[in-house]
């Protein structure tokens, strides 16, 4: 499978990812590769597997519903770079 | 052409649970911003999610509710897509594999039912919040609700019109405040709706394109966006235009939809399955206990109302609209124990009316079930007549007294004593001879006049029965 330009711009730009266009080419090319080492795994008749949702054979454990976490805000808020009024400030979202 | 209307909805119903979906942060409404955001919410490395066994709990009360699968293994998915209020860059949902699926729910419009499919309910985290005010150009973020448990319950495009789309959602709506897993609080969000909504030729199999109505919050802007939406299409079709599938935002003030985005850009979630969450599997047994602890649903509650008190289908699917009220009903019937029809009147028109007009919940009621069954007992044994009643109701409404000592205080036992009635009715024969003489000559229209005249005499105590009875005699 080989992946297009497109394809590459595409998916750095859902990953929020800056890329350089003149190295497009070359993680198109990479990136196809990665794919194809993948599709070697088509040769495996897989119709009677059960798609796996986790590498490990154990089963979801569930928490008491119980309200356990203080209020640590103010610690929290110490690594934001602006706050205001208890909020979390970040560039203005829509126009 | 003759265009038919496709909707589908989408409702979130946030979970009534002491704590989040995967922290143990408070999910308590309206604390000081952030103050119940732990760092699972805020998405800082290194934590790990832990599901609430209560939101499954309540995720399987729903599937019983609507008669569908409880799914013996479910997976939670990541559905990706940045936005400040969601810290983590993705939401942690089900995809493939959800929690309930295949359900149904009947609604009725206009006396007929139809039987609507859900297609999957599954579990979810919500969003925190995003504070558009200026904040010196900058936007405000609120995680506190992040994390919050949501059940998105999808249903079936069945719906063809409006108004069925607002029976379906108030049926839900009912349906999980019975099952105490959501509040139901629309303006504090708590019962979400997105609208898929499309139109096609009548007659035509295939869909048209859709749009998504987002933030329809209360049952009025469900109808009226719906609509303003089905007239768009139709309009654009109609003027040779083609329908964008993409999301619109109603806009209340302005009563009409507007594009927020377009799908194709935006809808790209890349879901997959959530490395930090094991399967869920949810053990036959324990589906059974939850089976075992489900309450009276509104339907069951309805045949029983028509059948345990005579109520017509009408009155038993008023009174059971919400489970308050069919609880408040049935304390008055428990302590007046009187004709059930006659408590359900009361119920459904007074006491109704007055809240109604004080913009108060049945729970807010002034009037305690146990006053206005006291009331509802002195209309039964004839204590005071029907209309002197609503004189009482008011008094009932504006004061703590009982029905009993209002009647006493402002003497209003009804006169049932034949020799008293009889005495003001010959008092008014003598006092209008000439109204007599008409009467007797054919006049029957009179009748009322000394109705009329007795009722004044006696400020409206006499019994009207008795009443009639005796100037029928006398005359």
């Amino acid at each position: 499978m080989s992946l297009s330009i497109e394809n590459v711009n595409r998916i750095a730009w859902l990953a929020r990812l800056a890329i350089d266009a003149d190295k497009v080419e070359a993680y198109a090319h990479d990136l196809s590769g990665i794919l194809d080492f993948v599709a070697r795994l088509e040769d495996v008749d897989t119709s009677a597997v059960k798609p796996m949702a986790h590498p490990l054979e154990q089963i979801q454990r569930l928490r008491p519903d119980l309200p356990t976490e203080p209020d640590q805000r103010q610690h929290f808020q110490r690594i934001a770079p602006r706050v205001e009024a208890g909020l979390y400030l970040v560039p203005k979202v829509i126009e | 052409m003759q265009w038919e209307t496709v909707i589908g909805l989408e409702i979130h119903a946030q979970l009534a649970t002491q704590s989040k979906i995967f922290s143990g942060a408070p999910t308590a409404y309206g604390a000081e911003p952030n103050t119940q955001a732990c760092a699972i919410d805020l998405g800082l490395p290194g934590v790990l999610p832990v599901l609430n066994q209560e939101a499954v709990r309540m995720a399987v009360k729903l599937g019983l509710a609507i008669g569908a699968e409880v799914a013996p293994y479910s997976v939670f998915a990541r559905k990706n897509y940045f936005y400040p209020d969601l810290p983590k860059g993705y939401q942690i949902s089900q995809y493939d594999l959800p929690v309930v699926a295949r359900g149904q729910l009947t609604i009725e419009v206009d006396g007929e039912e139809k039987v609507i499919g859900i297609t999957r309910a599954h579990l979810e985290e919500d969003a925190g919040k995003s504070l558009h005010e200026d904040f010196h150009g900058a936007t405000g973020i609120d995680l506190n609700r992040a994390g919050t448990p949501l059940l998105e319950i999808v249903s079936e495009p069945d719906l063809r019109s409006a108004r069925e789309a607002v029976a379906y959602m108030k049926k839900l709506h009912a349906l999980v405040r019975y099952l105490e897993i959501c509040d139901g609080n629309m303006q504090e969000g708590s019962f979400r709706c997105d609208a898929n909504v499309s139109v096609r030729p009548l007659g035509q199999a295939a869909f048209g394109t859709r749009a998504e109505i987002k933030n329809l919050n209360s049952f009025r802007f469900v109808e009226r966006a719906i609509n303003h939406e089905i007239e768009r299409q139709i309009e654009l079709l109609e003027s040779g235009g083609q329908v964008v599938q993409e999301t619109r935002l109603y806009d209340a003030n302005k009563d009409e939809t507007r594009s927020m985005r377009s799908k194709e850009e935006a809808n790209d979630y890349r879901y997959f399955p959530d490395p930090d969450l094991l399967p869920l599997v949810i053990d036959p047994a324990f589906i059974e206990t939850v089976r075992s602890q489900l309450p009276e649903l509104p339907d069951q509650k309805r045949d029983r109302f028509k059948t345990r008190y005579g109520l017509s289908a009408y009155d038993a699917g008023v009174l059971t609209a919400t489970r308050e009220l069919a609880d408040y009903y049935e304390a008055v019937v428990r302590a007046a124990a009187a004709d059930p029809k006659l408590c359900a009147n009361w119920v459904m028109g007074e006491l109704s009316a007055a809240l109604n007009k004080a913009g108060l919940e049945i729970d807010q009621s002034p009037v305690e079930a146990e006053r206005l069954a006291g009331l509802i007992q002195r209309i039964a044994d004839e204590t005071i007549s029907g209309k002197i009643a609503k004189q009482v109701f008011e008094a009932l409404w504006e004061s703590g007294e009982s029905a009993d000592a209002v009647i006493d205080r402002q003497g209003l036992r009804q006169i049932t004593d034949t020799r008293a009635i009889e005495a003001i009715i010959d008092a008014i024969i003598a006092a209008n001879p000439g109204q007599v003489e008409q009467y007797r000559a054919g006049k029957d229209k009179l009748f009322g006049f000394f109705v009329g005249q007795a009722m004044k005499a006696t400020e409206g105590k006499a019994n009207p029965a008795q009443l009639n009875e005796l100037l029928k005699q006398k005359l």
